[in-house]
């Protein structure tokens, strides 16, 4: 042992010491690279769609046709089998309260786009009897737990706005080109839009919104005052969906 | 009127029968053979662990896939962190099934032998990379 002197014990316990300090470091770095490390965050997250722009693009199905690529929503052809999670509505329809008998003829014949509206007061969340669905906090979404529901269908009922749709049948034979990024459902669910949840988690946009060349959504953090959709309902005149039933949707619609 | 023999050759033709796995199970010699599970995947850049001891995983990972399941859809808690302090993304798809990448040969092989069903894949899928 006499060959190996203070220097050398001193050597050998810097050189260890830096590697058990450089561990947790390299496991740091491996952390960076997990997109589920940096997610979008917001105190309330909204979206405004601007109807001047959407409406501008009568045929346009390119957020609908992204959205239910991103997530696996089944295409059935007979309407009462339907599954949509974002889909163009009649203005009588999807405005019922804004409608009248003198509206200009464009506008009387316009489809806007409407979605769930992740309101704040949300109807369905009241009355689902296994807490599959529910008001996430703080930022709002209004979620789905697939693996909990049990297909009662009251949601459906309760939504005023039609945003759920139920799987009559065995979604996947009917799902056009299967993403295997995304689960898809079972016979016997309910399902809707998620204001991309799963992409918001790994710092991406909502589909919709990514995909909407007009750049016609705004989606944002509306309790930020310095946010780009908190700027647009600042300046421009906005409606929401049948607000007199209280719900306070978060959709917002620029006009 | 006396049955005893008839009784006594009854009970122990009951005894035989009703201990047949036991005398089977000395006849057989020794333990059935369980499933051979095989990973088929190529190295996989800087996994070179699990998440969890095999003998862990073997005996708890559909609990710790209960427990990623509900952490990620109902609290928002996407990342797992190892005992030794690793990170890795809570997903069946893209965590398990990168590494296990051969479903057929690893999940179902012990799934089928002890004859439980799981429904994950019935709406959860493979990878794209490996189909």
């Amino acid at each position: 042992m006499s060959d190996f002197t203070r220097r050398d014990f001193v050597k050998a316990a810097s050189v260890s010491l830096t590697i058990l300090a450089l561990k947790p470091a390299a496991n740091l770095l491996a952390l960076e690279s997990l997109p589920e490390l940096s997610p979008l965050m917001a105190k309330r997250w909204a979206l405004a769609i601007d109807l001047r722009k959407c409406l501008e693009e009568k045929n346009c199905v390119k957020c609908i046709e992204m959205c239910h690529f991103v997530h696996n929503v089944p295409h059935f052809a007979k309407p009462k089998d339907e599954v949509k999670w974002i889909w163009k509505e009649s203005f009588e329809a999807a405005f019922a309260e804004q409608d009248h008998p003198f509206l200009s003829a464009d506008v009387k014949v316009s489809h806007p786009l409407v979605m769930c509206n992740h309101c704040a007061n949300p109807p369905c969340v009241k009355v689902c009897p296994t807490q599959a669905t529910w008001k996430r906090e703080p930022d709002g979404v209004v979620m789905m737990d697939w693996h909990r529901c049990i297909g009662c269908r009251y949601c459906i009922a309760a939504c005023p706005y039609g945003s759920r749709s139920f799987n009559w049948r065995d979604p996947k034979p009917f799902i056009k080109k299967l993403q295997p990024d995304f689960p898809s459902r079972m016979r016997g669910v309910v399902e809707k839009c998620n204001f991309c949840e799963e992409r918001l988690a790994k710092g991406q946009l909502p589909a919709c919104v990514e995909a909407c060349e007009a750049k016609a959504m705004v989606f944002g953090d509306i309790e930020d005052a310095d946010s780009d959709i908190r700027c647009l309902l600042q300046t421009r005149f906005s409606l929401r969906r049948k607000p007199s039933l209280g719900t306070q949707p978060y959709i917002y619609y620029l006009v | 009127m006396n049955d005893r023999g008839k009784i006594v050759a009854g009970l122990i033709i009951f005894l035989v029968l009703i201990t047949t796995p036991i005398w089977m199970n000395l006849v057989a010699e020794g333990d059935a053979e369980g499933p051979e599970i095989e990973i088929l995947t190529k190295d996989v850049p800087g996994q070179d662990k699990c998440v969890k001891s095999k003998t862990e995983m073997a005996a708890q990972h559909m609990d710790l896939l209960n427990t990623w399941r509900d952490e990620v859809v109902r609290s928002k808690a996407r990342v797992y962190q190892t005992a030794d302090g690793r990170y890795y993304a809570k997903s069946l798809t893209h965590t398990c099934l990168k590494c296990h990448s051969n479903k057929d040969k690893f999940c179902d092989r012990c799934h089928i032998y002890v004859g439980v069903n799981p429904y994950c894949w019935d709406c959860h899928n493979e990878p794209k990379e490996f189909k």
